[in-house]
């Protein structure tokens, strides 16, 4: 599904604190698949996670989607690409403060076009989907912290994306709802969906839902395992 | 339709930001509106008062003529009317009298003037909307007005004024011949002024230089150089009121880089969220021009708005001394509202464009975040 050829990132490229991020990766990411990316911190994972979600690009390299190159295409379609093919949960949630849950979870979508009526009740119904109806209308800084991430969920949905991308995703939450997420997960990679979790938390690559552990280390993948 | 949806889902969700930071914006609209509100006032009253003016000079004569004794305005001869009629190109010359009443109890100017229409209607008066709001409930009623000799003239008033020009007929009355010759002590063989008519207009200034040689105590003041002292005097006194008004103004456009350029943490975190999970930088663009719409229009409108009832309703009450000048012309008088489509304008050149002007490029800096300043926050 998406296929990365020898690609590097380099931060501050000729400036005294140039620093290698990844360097040299080769990978081929299967569909409908959990897929973990498995490191300590500093070692790559969310710049590779970024660069296999589009939102960052190699310094060289090439990225093939669906058969697609698509390492040279312009901010506009990348970012059209992007918001059709990926959903992203992210570690601190990144929910906008001040505007309620059903709100943060039809922002993706505004740009689309989609009529405002038809995208609040496929909102309502995907909150729903996590038996969150009643915080509907809350303020989600009135959430907990397993609630929180429940939108943060439906928002990575609502553009129905074929890959749900995850940056540790249970950074912030007890063993409970680590546990009830790595469930979330598996129903959607039942749903046909492909599952990229960057972690470093052996609930999450322990878990029966994943596929296949990737272990980076300075910026290099040194297992390209398959968990059991 | 897509669009049209996309710009509504992106309109509405700008507006729950202009709302979510509701204690910055609404600062900024006040400041805002303010500038507005100030730069609208100068300029409604500047335009108003000069269209007062020319409505004022539009059917005065083409020259009058003063006489002068040690440098001051004096009563002129009767005599003098046949004099002038002598020069080659007077058509008409008329005698007119005029002059001002402080009226103590309401601690007023008015001007009178004599109307010839009122010549077999001695003891009546037609009087200005201004004299008539100073005598309130006494429309129909008589107006006292003590003589030069102490005795009380008690005039009848017959009617009031309406004209286009409230500047022009406030404060006055007029008044019969016979009246204010009585009122003033002024003997028959004198009038206050002379107006002329000529044939031919371009011949006005070898008229004028003819009437000084033949009258040396005279001076003859031409119309159109009213009219250029009047848009001077106005001019001048809108752009000293801007000039003083600058700093004023350039603290706000500083305010508002700042404003823009200073996006708070929060902002800038939001910008990210919204780069991350697939706005494009245009839509984030987008974004910030509807919300700089929302702010601009709103302050744009208020401010004119402010400034209207201002000029026109409240007769320019706070800066009545500076773009009035109380030796200028009469204190209380109602500007007729006077607003065109060059002025709303100028002002919204001056007033958003700058302001579009100064957000833009922080804007755009804003909106180019990194989508992936999100993983990393």
């Amino acid at each position: 599904m998406i296929e990365l050829k020898n690609i590097k990132k380099v931060f501050n490229a000729g400036k005294p604190n140039e620093f290698v991020a990844i360097d040299g990766i080769n990978l081929f990411i299967d569909s409908q698949k959990a897929t973990v990316l498995k490191g300590p911190s500093g070692s790559g994972k969310t710049t590779l996670l970024s660069i296999l979600g589009c939102m960052a690009r190699p310094t060289s390299g090439r990225i093939v989607l669906l058969d697609r190159e698509i390492t040279s295409l312009p901010e506009r379609f990348l970012t059209e690409v992007r918001r059709k093919t990926f959903g992203f949960i992210f570690q601190q949630f990144h929910l906008i403060k001040g505007i309620t849950a059903i709100e943060n979870v039809m922002v993706p979508a505004y740009p689309s076009g989609e009529n405002y009526s038809s995208l609040k009740k496929r909102a309502g119904d995907l909150l729903g989907l996590f038996n969150l109806s009643d915080k509907a209308s809350s303020k989600v800084e009135w959430l907990s912290g397993g609630e929180a991430q429940r939108v943060t969920i439906a928002r990575a949905l609502i553009n129905n994306p074929s890959v749900v991308i995850a940056d540790e995703p249970t950074a912030h939450l007890d063993t409970k709802l680590s546990k009830e997420f790595m469930e979330i997960m598996k129903e959607l990679k039942e749903e046909g969906k492909t599952i990229l979790i960057a972690s470093h938390d052996p609930i999450v690559h322990d878990s029966d839902t994943v596929d296949r552990v990737i272990e980076m280390r300075d910026g290099r993948i040194v297992s390209l395992g398959i968990a059991e | 339709m897509d669009w049209i949806e996309k710009q509504r889902n992106i309109i509405d969700f700008t507006m729950s930001s202009l709302v979510r930071r509701k204690g910055k914006n609404v600062a900024l609209i006040v400041v805002y509106t303010l500038v507005v509100f100030v730069l609208a006032s100068v300029m409604f009253f500047t335009h108003a008062i000069k269209r007062e003016a020319s409505l004022i000079l539009r059917d005065a004569p083409e020259m009058m003529v003063q006489r002068l004794v040690a440098g001051r305005h004096e009563l002129i001869p009767v005599s003098y009317i046949n004099t002038l009629k002598q020069i080659k190109g007077v058509q008409t010359v008329r005698g007119r009298l005029w002059g001002y009443y402080y009226d103590p109890t309401n601690r007023a100017n008015y001007t009178l003037v004599v109307n010839e229409d009122l010549h077999s209607s001695s003891g009546n008066v037609t009087v200005g909307k201004g004299v008539l709001r100073n005598l309130i409930g006494k429309e129909r009623g008589t107006i006292p007005i003590k003589a030069y000799d102490g005795s009380y003239l008690f005039l009848k008033i017959k009617g009031t004024l309406s004209s286009e020009s409230e500047l022009v007929s406030s404060d006055l009355i007029l008044i019969s011949e016979e009246d204010f010759r009585r009122l003033f002590g002024i003997s028959e063989e004198y009038v206050t002024d002379l107006t002329l008519g000529v044939r031919n207009a371009k011949e006005l200034t070898t008229i004028a230089t003819k009437i000084v040689q033949l009258l040396p105590d005279t001076r003859p003041i031409l119309r159109d150089e009213i009219i250029r002292t009047y848009d001077a005097v106005f001019d001048w006194r809108g752009g000293m009121i801007i000039v003083i008004l600058f700093g004023a103004v350039m603290a706000f456009i500083i305010f508002a880089w700042d404003k823009a350029a200073g996006l708070s943490a929060e902002e800038k975190r939001e910008i990210g969220i919204l780069k991350g999970i697939g706005w494009e930088t245009s839509d984030v663009l987008m974004m910030k021009f509807w919300e700089g719409v929302a702010v601009s229009l709103t302050s744009f409108l208020l401010g004119v708005l402010l400034a209207y009832v201002h000029i026109f309703f409240t007769s320019s009450t706070l800066f009545e001394p500076a773009l009035k000048g109380w030796s200028v012309l009469y204190p209380n008088f109602r500007l007729i509202p006077f607003v065109n489509a060059y002025q709303v304008g100028t002002l919204f050149f001056l007033t958003v464009v700058p302001y579009t002007v100064a957000t833009i490029i922080p804007s755009w800096r804003a909106a180019t975040i990194d989508p992936d300043s999100v993983m990393r926050a």
